[in-house]
């Protein structure tokens, strides 16, 4: 366990934890399946990292599964949805966006105090990744609240998965390799799901805004 | 031994008052080469200060004496800003005077005396330029001070030699805390020096501009002592990037002989600071004022998240 991996790992939560917030702040729907893009190559990378360091051979597999999926599939699937449904911008989020961005900080402060405890009995590879990954968690939670369209929600559920499977390679060596498999396969399946009930609501409402979803209660 | 301290710091003194427009220039020539024209070359602003020394300075007719006095004042700022930050070597006499805060302070001062130049005549553009440099200056001060916060807090210190060389002394080691102080530096950076997101340095008589509205009432001696001024400010501030970021090969010795040996490590960095600048002006598109403290607070924010991922993580 040399000194350097343990500040690569560091530095990839901190690009992850950064991601996190240009999400956050990005009005544009095109550069948020960039970013989700990005964000997939971090934890790509932190993951080969973490399999480098520690011999387990089985996280080399999960980031290649990684990088086919997060990075190359699904951003793909999701660029073909937004040309097809002709959506370039969130035009208003439900909050301004700075004020998002504050409550965004006191989230991370949440989340560096809640994870401080736990990771103190970790002894995993770097303990203090497990906060930032819940902090990235707790910052697509809101993102997710905080937009009206249909598909920044569906981006911010996704890196919810990402910072959810940071956590999981950071904090315990990662999760079976079967159940690893079996998240993959719901995300994409998920993305498949979420794409059709996407043009679904469209037409419906020829909007994709889900307060619209609202107006279907019975009376 | 005494004479000689004095003498490289007047060596650097004199080094960056000559290197802040060359610098100038530089960003100037590469962002006209990204742009497919051939530009004034890198000498153009010496030629604009020779110009403007050389001609009468006109004054209104309502000038207090402050707007007589204000240029010296701002170019006397930014001089001892320069001779603050270490750029060539951390062990000048002056180098030790003040540490980051005090010099966060120093622009302030500079920016409150433009200000109230630019109000003092009545005209609506000065005016409109004083709001809104002091508008720019309230939100890009917290968010520098937190971005020095963030490499005082791995240095121990708040003084800018003692953060140079304890970086530059040890070993290679990623800090995570400062990518982000890094990139919160850059917002910082163009929003305090007036560059294309916040305000476009080439435009007259625009309803958008800042710093040109500051300095619209001004001419002769005076206005070439602003322009100086202006570019010191980019130079001291490309500077502190350097200090805080890339400091490796600043000496640590204050003789001359060792600064002269600095001085290529030094142009080396600021030549591709300038290309890095260039490409970012030419890249984004001037934003709209109501966007300012957006782009603003994320810079804050982002120096806020640094100290908060260092005491995390511990490095």
């Amino acid at each position: 366990m040399t000194n350097l991996s343990l500040e690569l790992i560091n530095l990839f939560a901190a690009i992850l934890l950064m991601l996190a917030f240009a999400m956050l702040a990005q009005r544009r729907i095109v550069t948020l399946v960039h970013i989700y893009a990005l964000q997939g190559l971090t934890v790509v990378c932190a993951t080969s990292v973490v399999a480098y360091v520690t011999h387990q051979d089985h996280l080399y597999y999960s980031a290649a599964l990684t990088l086919v999926l997060k990075v190359f599939l699904i951003p793909y699937i999701l660029h073909r949805l937004i040309r097809r449904l002709d959506v370039r911008w969130d035009k208003e989020t439900l909050l301004n966006i700075p004020s998002t961005m504050l409550i965004g900080i006191f989230l991370v402060i949440f989340a560096f105090n809640l994870a401080l405890p736990i990771s103190k009995l970790s002894t995993s590879v770097s303990p203090g990744t497990l906060g930032i990954a819940l902090a990235c968690m707790l910052l697509s939670f809101m993102m997710m609240i905080t937009r009206s369209k249909a598909i920044p929600q569906v981006i911010g559920f996704l890196s919810i998965e990402n910072a959810l499977f940071f956590a999981a390679t950071s904090a315990t060596y990662g999760m079976p390799m079967v159940v690893e498999l079996g998240i993959a396969l719901d995300v994409l399946v998920g993305v498949f799901i979420l794409g059709v009930f996407m043009f679904q609501i469209r037409e419906q409402f020829e909007s994709l805004d889900i307060s619209n979803l609202e107006n279907l209660k019975e009376e | 031994m005494s004479l000689m301290r004095v003498l490289s710091q007047g060596l650097a003194t004199f080094l960056s008052l000559l290197l802040a427009p060359l610098f100038l220039g530089w960003v100037n020539q590469n962002r006209a080469w990204l742009q497919n024209r051939s530009g004034p070359g890198v000498l153009q602003p010496f030629r604009m200060l020779h110009k403007l020394f050389n001609k009468d300075s006109v004054m209104a007719q309502s000038a207090s004496p402050l707007f007589r006095f204000a240029p010296y004042l701002v170019f006397a700022c930014m001089v001892v800003a320069t001779a603050i930050i270490p750029t060539l070597s951390t062990d000048l006499p002056l180098a030790s005077a003040a540490d980051a805060i005090a010099l966060v302070g120093l622009f302030a001062l500079a920016r409150v005396f433009i200000s109230l130049a630019a109000m003092d005549i009545g005209t609506a553009f000065g005016t409109l330029g004083a709001r809104r440099e002091m508008f720019v200056g309230f939100l890009a001060e917290p968010a520098l001070l937190t971005i020095l916060f963030c490499a005082s807090l791995i240095a121990h210190s708040t003084a800018l030699t003692t953060i140079v060389t304890n970086v530059g002394q040890r070993s290679f080691a990623i800090y995570p805390s400062l990518v982000f102080a890094g990139i919160a530096f850059i917002f910082v950076f163009l929003a305090e020096n007036a560059r294309v997101p916040i305000d476009n340095p080439s435009t007259h008589l625009e309803l958008t501009m800042i710093h040109e509205a500051l300095i619209l009432e001004y001419s002769g001696r005076h206005l070439a002592l602003l322009e100086w001024a202006a570019s010191l400010k980019l130079f001291a501030y490309s500077t502190i990037g350097i200090a805080l970021f890339l400091p490796w090969g600043i000496s640590e010795s204050g003789s001359p002989t060792h600064l002269i040996a600095s001085i290529p490590v030094l142009l080396l960095k600021l030549a591709l600071f300038g290309i890095v600048l260039a490409l970012v002006e030419t890249l984004f598109a001037k934003m709209r004022i109501f966007r300012v403290p957006e782009f603003l607070a994320t810079s804050f924010l982002l120096g806020v998240i640094g100290m908060l991922t260092y005491i995390l993580l511990g490095s």
